[in-house]
């Protein structure tokens, strides 16, 4: 038997190239555990949903090794397939077919296919079945496609931006969806460029950055590696020499922009408080006060900001 | 493994190939020609086909205009047909989603392919079962080598439509780029034209063009004249522009638009 209890998916030093000698996927690594909910986040051209057609054996990767389930999914289609549910980034009906033919015709490709109803129900669609599809919103076909991806009851789901246009409300009924397929042991891997949806979805991230992995990790862990942050107003006659010295206050970095200060720390507390205790002592007010831990935002764009630099 | 997996491959085709008849009643035009042109056909072009010196070639009228009907049939119903359906899929990401689920490339190509062809299959009984009874065009003397005609010049059709949708944009123009085969096939293979009245050096050379062999057949079907010979000649012709043709398509079909 193969190992596929540890590693549902397994993806060793990727790389994939277009035609036009285009390296969108620059060798990655990253596995993925059975029953384990994970995203690949990154920016528009980060290489995300080139990583996720090589994962769902669309094509041949240029370089590195991908497993699905234990099985290479480009040459064992037959042995993968069945076993995993695939919503692309977009379309993939034919227009002029209802929501109810097209979940038909595809059940009918699926092999152990649940009842169509019950997974247009899943998504809330089984209102809308005799609706064509081309009069459906952004929403609904986003949600026709994740029902169809659901109609196998895979084992290993790949959604690339499932919840791209829709509303708050459908977007958290996915969200919601997701974990519970998640309690059902499913293992899902989502693409996505909203950081609240990776932060409060996500077992684990991977944020992509120009077709490599920058950071990978507990959305916790992705976040800590950042600093803390903190800014405010310098008060009128006052210079930052006038300040605790920045080193005692714990602050690893900073920066002025006019009056308005930036400090970096992996100490927040006592940077705030040492800050704090001094303006009490000055009788001076911080105006603009603004006091934060790391987000994952905030290590997304410090992962972007780092990579500019570097280039 | 092939027993097993037989059962669920059938199931398959019948879900793609239902789903493809009934984007095909919804298009309207695609009804229309699909529908009226081979059935109007044999009415519109026989004044022409009545002045040809058919007797010199030994034909009949009644079989000429079978002949002519189920050559457009082939053009019309199916290959034009399934040149926009195929684009149409492909554009509208059909394919790519396909792709990502169990089925084969042959699966999903055939699966789309099978609605035109069975409207094709359909029209030729039809058209023939018309014909002996309203038209008088006798019954057919060797009937199994117009089976073999229809049959093979079908999968031809769908072979050809597959082949010609890789090099097609958008629907739209999917009309210009079917009119080539479309042209040369009335001209050249016997169906607007009969081979019999073409000048002997032009038919040696039109006998190879890709529908030639399939409309051979048919018409040789119903008039009983083809020697052994011709018949191995048609089939092993028919063969080799369905092996291309296949290859072609495995080789340089195109699954997703240029983007």
């Amino acid at each position: 038997m193969d190992n596929e209890h540890e590693h549902v998916i397994e993806v060793t030093d990727l790389r994939r190239v277009y035609g036009g000698g285009f390296e969108a996927v620059r060798g990655i690594s990253f596995s993925v555990g059975r029953g384990e909910i994970f995203a690949l986040l990154g920016t528009n051209g980060a290489g995300k949903t080139s990583t996720v057609e090589l994962l769902e054996g669309l094509t041949r990767p240029a370089a590195g090794r991908v497993r699905v389930l234990g099985h290479d999914p480009y040459e064992e289609r037959a042995a993968v397939r069945p076993r995993v549910g695939v919503m692309l980034q977009e379309g993939g009906f034919p227009s002029e077919l209802t929501v109810a033919e097209t979940a038909r015709m595809w059940a009918g490709c699926v092999s152990g296919a649940r009842p169509e109803a019950e997974a247009l129900a899943l998504v809330g669609l089984q209102k809308r079945a005799d609706v064509r599809v081309k009069q459906l919103s952004g929403g609904e076909r986003r949600r026709l496609d994740l029902a169809l991806a659901l109609l196998g009851e895979p084992e290993v789901l790949f959604l690339d931006e499932p919840t791209t246009g829709l509303d708050a409300e459908g977007r958290r009924d996915t969200w919601e969806l997701v974990r519970a397929l998640r309690e059902g042991g499913t293992t899902v891997l989502l693409t996505t460029h909203y950081l609240e949806e990776a932060e409060s979805l996500a077992d684990r991230i991977a944020i992509l950055h120009e077709g490599r992995v920058a950071a990978t990790g507990t959305p916790s862990e992705v976040t800590a590696a950042q600093p803390s942050r903190i800014s405010f107003r310098l008060p009128d006659g006052y210079f930052l020499g006038d300040l605790p010295p920045l080193g005692e206050l714990g602050v690893c970095g900073h920066e002025v922009d006019g009056r308005v200060v930036r400090l970096r720390t992996r100490e927040l507390q006592r940077a705030a408080t040492g800050l704090l205790v001094w303006a009490e002592r000055a009788r001076v007010e911080l105006r603009g006060l603004d006091v934060r831990s790391a987000s994952l935002e905030e290590a997304f764009l410090g992962i972007a900001r780092e990579q500019e630099v570097a280039a | 493994m092939s027993t097993v997996a037989f059962a669920p491959v059938g199931r398959r085709l019948r879900a793609l190939a239902r789903a493809e008849l009934t984007l095909l009643g919804r298009n309207r035009g695609t009804v229309v020609t699909a529908l009226l042109v081979p059935l109007s056909v044999p009415f519109s072009v026989r004044p022409a086909v009545e002045q040809m010196d058919l007797k010199g070639a030994g034909l009949s009228v009644g079989s000429v205009m079978l002949t002519a009907a189920i050559g457009f049939s082939f053009l019309f119903s199916v290959y034009t047909a399934l040149v926009s359906a195929f684009v149409a899929r492909r554009e509208e990401l059909v394919l790519k989603r396909l792709r990502t689920g169990e089925l084969g490339d042959v699966e999903i190509l055939t699966g789309t392919a099978l609605a035109s062809v069975c409207v094709g299959l359909a029209q030729s009984v039809v058209l023939a079962a018309g014909f002996v009874l309203f038209l008088d065009a006798g019954a057919p003397r060797a009937p199994y080598l117009t089976v073999l005609g229809v049959l093979s010049g079908l999968v031809l059709c769908a072979a050809l439509a597959a082949l010609t949708a890789s090099v097609t944009r958008t629907v739209e123009s999917a009309q210009v780029t079917a009119l080539p085969l479309v042209f040369v096939s009335m001209m050249g293979s016997g169906i607007a034209i009969p081979a019999g009245v073409l000048p002997d050096r032009l038919a040696s050379v039109c006998e190879f063009l890709p529908l030639s062999p399939a409309v051979r057949l048919v018409s040789g079907g119903w008039s009983g004249q083809l020697s052994a010979y011709e018949v191995l000649g048609a089939v092993a012709t028919s063969l080799a522009w369905i092996v291309l043709a296949v290859f072609a398509v495995r080789r340089w079909f195109r699954w997703e638009p240029r983007r």
